[in-house]
């Protein structure tokens, strides 16, 4: 089986953003990278399935220079081969175009199975993986917890609101969005790492697919929320701030 | 501009808890946009269900109707409501933000040849042009998204962001709508829900909850929050990476995939407040914060902060619980 695993990657989760002179992008200097988590557990399930039932798994990735770094680790973890859209630095596309993008880098793969992450931490648009299934025109899946080979295609349990579950059966080739947590997360091994060097990373400017089409969503500007709740905050020692919030706890809410 | 239609979501016959803010959310925003609103429904013998929606103030009810919509498919939906829209043509389509929209409205928009605007908290009507507020960076960010090219446009709208009480009343005809579809056209075969066990745990009847997240970092650091809840008489809860690590039963994470709860107190620890935790818990009628990072947006929904370290902070305030 040829699976495809469409990775991004994100500012780290603790990172302090700053919004860049142009208003509608952050100041992306300065910042720390990292897999988008639901992407690392995409991964994970393409190997598992590559183990188990054979083939080939390859990491596609749209974004600048520095996405190498998180195209190694996926390697080292024992991806096959990746494909790099270098995008530059500019600012992020909207979804379809993005889809668009990584469609056209897959054309010639005819892969079995696409697998990307539910959501991203940082766009949170929750759509390129779903959009993608539609421009390729193959079948979908979404919040995905678990993947097994069967009846000629495949068999997947999709999370539903409220604690609920559902199976899905559906033919290949197919696109599923996978959901974090449900399973454990291998680490890279030494030997993982030193095999991931000598791994093909084929890199592809993205002039060479981007598509023409006029976006036909715009971000006009991004800002800071405004706190809409009064909140009272203590920032003092620890000692003090404890003793300030069970006093408001005790005599403002009485709630203890 | 034709109308804004918001697409409700049902289950077995019942509307989808988020439905009657969907109408709200088409009649405001219709209402700014001086266009009327309508509703559409999916599913198969669903005229009842849209009957139900009669008394309110919306132009028109569409029961979309097929034997092949009594089962959710992305495919099926996509194709039915794609017919409804082209034969329709509102200027703006809107749905609540469910898991069962996230699986076919991009496709839906992309068929299309649009792009669906997610997650909505917020919107602005100025000389008759919408735009939109989503969150980025998990909530640290928002961002103002502006649709371009021609309607129909495509969005989605965060629970809560628009209030079911704030619905028009007034009446509306139910008209059925019968998509041509044929099961071949459906390639995914989904099987019946199913629950993974009993809860054991019911979060809902605490008068107050500690609720820990990922920044406890370690299964063995749980007790430092569980001795909180003890001097709180607290129940334990968590985030759902904490859950998803086993470092405490899944029964215990609160969230738009674990419980909703609503408790005298509800006290954060080391939790971010990604909104997919806040729309669990931001009912409670108090809310604490206990948080290293200033910004996260937990604090945003708290009545009282503690910014600081939780394994000083915590200690701390089990100390002064004491006094
Ligand atoms: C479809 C879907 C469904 C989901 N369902 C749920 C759900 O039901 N429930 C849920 O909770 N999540 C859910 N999530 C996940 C959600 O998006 C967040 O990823 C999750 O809530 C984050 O958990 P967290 O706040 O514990 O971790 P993080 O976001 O990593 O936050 C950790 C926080 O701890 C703080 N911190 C770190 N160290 C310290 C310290 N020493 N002292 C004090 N503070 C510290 C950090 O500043 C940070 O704010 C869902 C996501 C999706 C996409
Ligand atoms: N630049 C990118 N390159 C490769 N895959 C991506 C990229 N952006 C998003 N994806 C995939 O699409 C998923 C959903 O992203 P989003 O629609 O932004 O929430 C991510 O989890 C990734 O798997």
């Amino acid at each position: 089986m040829k699976i495809v695993v469409a990775i991004r990657q994100v500012p780290a989760r603790d990172s302090q953003f700053r919004i860049a002179a142009s208003g509608i992008w952050i100041d992306e200097s300065d910042l720390t990278r990292e897999i988008n988590e639901p992407d690392a557990y995409a991964l994970e399930a393409a190997l598992q399935l590559r183990d188990s039932a054979g083939g080939e798994v390859v990491v596609l990735c749209a974004g600048p220079e520095g996405a190498s770094q998180t195209i190694r680790e996926a390697l080292a973890k024992g991806a096959d081969r990746a494909i790099h859209i270098d995008t530059g630095a500019a600012a992020p596309s909207d979804p379809l175009t993005l889809a668009r993008t990584l469609a056209a880098a897959l054309a010639a793969e005819n892969a079995d199975l696409i697998l990307t992450g539910l959501q991203s931490d940082d766009l949170g648009y929750g759509q390129t993986g779903v959009i993608l299934a539609e421009v390729m025109g193959v079948p979908h899946a979404t919040i995905v917890m678990n993947v097994e080979v069967a009846e000629g295609g495949i068999r997947v349990k999709r999370e539903l609101e409220d604690g609920w579950f559902q199976q899905v059966a559906m033919p290949l080739p197919a696109l599923l969005t996978i959901q974090s947590g449900a399973t454990k997360l291998r680490y890279a091994t030494l030997m993982g790492i030193k095999k991931a060097k000598t791994k093909e990373v084929r890199v592809i400017p993205v002039s060479d697919l981007a598509p023409a089409a006029a976006p036909a969503i715009r971000i006009a500007r991004i800002y800071t929320p405004v706190k809409s709740k009064n909140s009272v905050i203590f920032d003092g020692p620890p000692a003090q701030a404890a003793a300030q919030l069970v006093e408001k706890l005790r005599f403002e809410a009485r709630v203890i | 501009m034709s109308g804004v239609l918001a697409v409700l979501e049902q289950h077995n016959g019942q509307f989808h808890k988020s439905a009657l803010e969907a109408v709200a959310a088409a009649q405001q925003i219709g209402g700014q946009l001086g266009v009327p609103a309508y509703a559409a429904v999916l599913g198969s013998g669903v005229e009842p269900l849209a009957q139900t929606l009669a008394t309110y103030n919306l132009k028109r009810i569409h029961a979309v109707d097929h034997a092949l919509l009594s089962a959710y498919t992305p495919d099926a939906y996509t194709a039915a409501l794609r017919q409804l829209i082209e034969a329709h043509k509102p200027a703006l389509v809107l749905f609540p933000h469910t898991y069962q929209v996230r699986d076919f409205a991009p496709r839906l928009a992309t068929a299309m040849n649009r792009v669906l605007v997610s997650d909505v908290i917020a919107h602005r009507v100025d000389n008759g042009a919408i735009t939109l507020v989503r969150q980025l960076f998990q909530g640290k960010i928002n961002a103002d998204v502006c649709f371009e090219g021609e309607p129909p446009y495509f969005a989605s709208v965060q629970a809560g962001a628009f209030r079911a009480d704030s619905i028009e009343a007034g009446s509306a005809s139910v008209e059925t709508f019968q998509p041509s579809l044929d099961a071949a056209q459906i390639r995914t075969r989904p099987l019946e829900p199913f629950r993974e066990s009993a809860r054991a745990v019911d979060l809902t009847a605490a008068p107050i909850i500690v609720s820990v997240g990922r920044g406890i970092k370690e299964a063995e650091n749980i007790p430092v929050v569980q001795s909180l809840a003890d001097a709180l008489g607290a129940e334990l809860a968590a985030s759902r990476p904490i859950c998803d690590a086993g470092w405490l039963p899944m029964e215990r994470q609160v969230g738009s995939s674990g419980q909703t709860v609503a408790p005298k107190m509800y006290v954060a620890v080391g939790i971010s407040g990604a909104i997919q935790h806040l729309v669990g818990m931001k009912g409670s009628k108090t809310i604490v914060a206990i948080n290293k990072d200033r910004e996260a947006p937990i604090f945003e929904v708290a009545d009282y902060g503690i910014v600081g370290d939780l394994f000083e902070v915590v200690p701390a305030l089990i100390a002064a619980l004491k006094q």
